[in-house]
């Protein structure tokens, strides 16, 4: 079900400033993949390439390669809507949709795709919600609005929205930057969970987080202070954080960064 | 009193001498008194100017006590304290007074019979007759209006806030802005000049599209600042989903600001409720009943107003005074109802 994510040669624009630089790297399937580096360095812009939220943004536009299991997402004729229900999204801040229940929140993809079967939807959701650690703190409120949960309840609700529609990736970009240290680690259990089913790319700020989360770790950075950001290396996190090749990534690790 | 408050203030600590609580009552009570003593001392026949006269001894007043008593941060505090509430009652008296006037002069012949009556056979110099038939004018027009307007303006603001980029979105905001400047007579010019090359006689449904060209773009500015609040991150949100953006709009963004959005389309209706010049020159007014919106003339409550005034004498002003009230009411009902709904809508 997981699928390997193969990028060559990716360059990200907004407008006319060019916010990353031929970017490559393969992400493995059924794993998880962490981003590290510091903030502006592009990251974020990376990993929203990969299912085409990139090109949301106004002035957002793309060169170079995303194969997902040998098809390329930017391909002639490739559907961006269709991308996304392939590879999902949770982002930094909780989102849920504020006019909907909880029940509805974790509906709403099928839903709003029209693709399901009335008989099959309260036990998509059910699965869900267990899958995402959520189910048994909200079974008795599936009708109570998802905005009256707490950061961390948002946030797995979140998790549970984005894995009802059976994507093959799950991208989160700094997905407990918002939360408290017990709800980061109901979501980190979660994600480990998760990565038997997915594949899973986080972007960090958290260097222990990606440590004890990540199979792989890419390191991003700045050539110089308005330069786009690159990847400067990506290799098996016990080695990033251990013995990495180049020296900014064991600086930025160790905290001698800048 | 006071040398002790000035002692306690010069002793330097954090709680100063204050003024008691009912002192501007007091204070206002004086200088009442005092203007009044002065307006009949030196003969002054207007009651305006001895509000006048209370009004600033009221604030000197203030400014000299608390500025004695308190200090002058306080006592500049009180003043501006009292212009605002100065601004306040200067507009409320005229809504106040307007709505007492309306309710005192219009209860006197509004009853279940003018209500479901006509003009028809009452000449205007008589007693008697009723509204009906404009009650029936103004609901089909103001409806018609709505069902074109409402629409074609929230979609505006849809594509504008949505979709537009560039030229094409630049040039209809500049022309919703002129838009929103027409006067309600320029567009039932607009209108009438159309039915004049068609050679149409007046008819309520050509009033309906006057009206609908006054409300599109009260509409869509509405619209607008009620889509631009819904956060970005639903719409990212939704669109992770793998949800086609014409859907997310539907079903995500749309739902979200629908509480501000019903407010701005009934704030919309009850503008064009009231209006007058487009009716006059293209509805014409009459004094049957005519249901038929896209045939003949028809009446408006506005329209009504205006000729009864218009007609002169006792019977007619009572009657225009009555229809005046059942506009207002109308007009508050609609806000009303947008409210419950704003309120019943909003996410909890």
């Amino acid at each position: 079900m997981a699928k390997r994510i193969d990028v060559s040669g990716l360059t990200a624009y907004y407008g006319s400033h060019k916010a990353i630089e031929d970017i490559s790297m393969t992400v493995e399937p059924r794993s998880v993949t962490a981003f590290i580096g510091p903030s502006g360095c592009g990251k974020s812009t990376f990993l929203r390439t990969l299912n085409r939220m990139h090109e949301v943004t106004p002035g957002g536009r793309v060169e170079g390669k995303v194969l997902l299991d040998a098809e390329d997402l930017y391909g002639a004729g490739v559907d961006p809507v269709s991308v996304r229900r392939e590879v999902g999204m949770v982002f930094q801040r909780p989102n849920p949709f504020p006019t909907m229940s909880i029940f509805d929140n974790v509906a709403a993809g099928l839903r709003l795709n029209g693709n399901y079967k009335k008989s099959e939807l309260n036990d998509i959701v059910e699965k869900s919600l267990k899958g995402a650690n959520l189910w048994n703190e909200v079974k008795d409120r599936l009708n109570k609005p998802g905005s009256g949960l707490s950061g961390g309840q948002q946030q797995r609700l979140c998790i549970a929205r984005a894995i009802a529609v059976e994507p093959k990736v799950l991208l989160m970009d700094e997905p407990c930057s918002a939360l408290d240290p017990i709800s980061t680690l109901a979501i980190e259990d979660l994600i480990g969970e998760l990565k038997d089913r997915f594949t899973i790319v986080i972007v960090t700020h958290n260097m222990q987080q990606a440590a004890r989360v990540s199979d792989r770790t890419a390191f991003f950075n700045l050539a110089a202070v308005g330069q786009p950001g690159r990847l400067v290396e990506i290799d098996d996190t016990e080695r990033i954080f251990s013995n990495p090749s180049v020296q900014a990534t064991e600086d930025y690790i160790s905290g001698r960064f800048g | 009193m006071s040398t002790a408050a000035v002692t306690d203030k010069r002793g330097g600590s954090l709680s100063g001498a204050r003024l008691p609580k009912w002192s501007p009552w007091a204070i206002a009570a004086g200088s009442v008194a005092v203007a009044v003593g002065i307006g009949l001392g030196a003969g002054l026949g207007s009651e305006v100017q001895w509000g006048l006269i209370a009004a600033i001894l009221f604030v000197l007043g203030t400014y000299g006590v608390a500025a004695r008593v308190e200090g002058r941060r306080q006592a500049k505090d009180r003043v501006a304290t009292s212009l605002v509430w100065v601004a306040f009652l200067l507009a409320v008296v005229p809504l106040v007074s307007l709505v007492w006037t309306t309710v005192s002069r219009g209860v006197k012949v509004l009853d279940v019979h003018f209500l479901t009556h006509s003009m028809g056979i009452v000449a205007d110099t008589e007693t008697g007759g009723g509204i009906y038939h404009a009650i029936i004018g103004s609901l089909e027009q103001v409806g018609l209006a709505t069902l074109i307007g409402a629409p074609i303006g929230v979609l505006t603001a849809v594509y504008l806030v949505e979709y537009g980029r560039g030229r094409l979105a630049q040039a209809v905001t500049f022309f919703v802005d002129v838009m929103t400047g027409i006067p309600s007579i320029v567009a039932g010019l607009f209108i009438l000049s159309l039915m004049l090359i068609l050679e149409l006689d007046p008819f309520g449904f050509a009033g309906s599209l006057a009206l609908a060209i006054l409300m599109m773009p009260v509409v869509v500015r509405s619209t607008e600042e009620m889509l631009k609040l819904v956060p970005n991150e639903l719409r990212e949100a939704s669109l992770a989903l793998g949800v086609p953006k014409w859907r997310t709009i539907l079903k995500v963004v749309l739902p979200t600001a629908i509480g501000g959005i019903t407010t701005g389309v009934m704030l919309a209706i009850a503008r064009i409720a009231g209006e007058t010049a487009p009716v006059l020159l293209l509805v014409f007014g009459n004094p049957f009943i005519n249901t038929d919106p896209f045939e003949g003339a028809q009446a408006s409550l506005p329209l009504y107003i205006y000729q009864q005034y218009a007609a002169g004498g006792d019977a007619a002003y009572d009657r225009a005074w009555a229809a005046s009230l059942t506009l207002i009411a109308f007009v508050m009902i609609l806000n009303l109802v947008a409210r419950g709904i704003a309120r019943w809508k909003t996410p909890r």
